[in-house]
């Protein structure tokens, strides 16, 4: 590829950045306020469609993501805090339509398994370099008399 | 020094394991958690009869009752249907039916043309009592005891083997179970 078409593209993928939330939100919702919408949009960011797992509400165009954010722009509109609304996906979906799961038993080793792998790391890596500390420490020991004679030896019979 | 070599081996192990076990779990199957709670509240009227209403107090008349969620638009269903209507053919439980984002005259038709193993179907046209339930694919599948307790959930088609292997030996301890 040349470099004004490289240029090009790049070029588009910047200008097209800022559209891709944008793209999903085709339904037009009506709110009481600023701070309504801003909750509308975090809140169906946060939940995940079940219809394709991947995508959150916010992304989805299937049918039931489409239903479930009328459900959300209705307990928004009826003055429903954002617990509620949470409380009432987990009840029907359960913790799974959570993109940001609640830190409980089952949940530990998804949440603090990363920052055990990363201790225990950390733990190997302290492990190896003072085992090779260790390892320098004792090669370095001076030759001996004998040693240092025989190397002498050697050194003259390559020449 | 063993462990030098063979601590790789032992973590492609743990890793092995792990895989062979994430490739045999179905991310489609999320498990509800509505199974051992009471069946969410609905009323709806009934899909051949505009006059009549279906409630999921019904389903506590009988020992044990299925609950099948259907659409005629959806494939899944009528791969399904032929075994729903053996089951219906058997008596071997009350099959209740729910409607989910149908048209009325589209699900009349498609009844018509296949059969209708249901007692009585619900006909949730906006798909509320859908999320009331926790449907996020048709077909699904409950099946309720006496008490209006729901006690199992299947996500896609009720076929023979899962009714064979699962289904049936459940609704045998249910209908065993003490008034």
């Amino acid at each position: 590829m040349s470099y004004p078409s490289i240029r090009a593209l790049l070029l588009g993928l910047v200008l097209m950045a800022p559209a891709a939330p944008l793209l999903a939100a085709i339904d037009a919702y009506q709110f009481d306020s600023t701070a309504q919408e801003e909750r509308f949009q975090r809140l169906a960011a946060e939940l995940r469609c079940l219809v394709c797992q991947n995508q959150s509400l916010a992304d989805s165009n299937a049918g039931l993501a489409k239903d479930l954010r009328d459900q959300v722009h209705e307990m928004i509109l009826a003055g429903k805090d954002d617990k509620e609304i949470v409380d009432y996906m987990v009840e029907r979906y359960g913790d799974f339509v959570l993109y940001r799961p609640p830190v409980q038993a089952n949940t530990w080793l998804l949440w603090f398994g990363p920052l055990a792998l990363l201790g225990v790391g950390a733990l190997a890596l302290i492990l190896f370099l003072r085992h090779r500390a260790a390892a320098r420490a004792t090669t370095a020991a001076p030759l001996s008399e004998a040693e240092r004679e025989r190397l002498a030896q050697l050194l003259e019979e390559r020449k | 020094m063993k462990l030098r070599f063979l601590l790789p081996l032992l973590i492609f192990g743990v890793l092995l394991v792990l895989f062979v076990v994430g490739l045999g779990i179905n991310p489609r199957e999320v498990p509800s958690p509505l199974i051992g709670r009471p069946a969410p509240h609905f009323s709806l009227t009934t899909l051949t009869a505009a006059d009549q209403q279906i409630t999921e107090a019904q389903f506590g008349q009988q020992p044990v009752a299925l609950f099948n969620v259907w659409a005629s638009w959806c494939t899944a269903c009528r791969e399904e249907h032929p075994f729903l209507m053996q089951l219906s053919q058997q008596a071997e439980i009350p099959i209740y039916g729910l409607n989910y984002k149908d048209e009325r005259p589209d699900a009349i038709a498609w009844l018509r043309r296949f059969g209708n193993p249901y007692r009585i179907i619900g006909h949730d046209h906006d798909g509320r009592v859908g999320i009331d339930w926790g449907v996020y694919g048709v077909p699904e599948t409950f099946i309720v005891d006496r008490h209006g307790t729901i006690r199992y959930k299947q996500i896609g088609p009720l076929t023979e083997q899962v009714w064979r292997e699962q289904v049936a030996p459940l609704v045998a301890a249910i209908r065993a179970e003490a008034p």
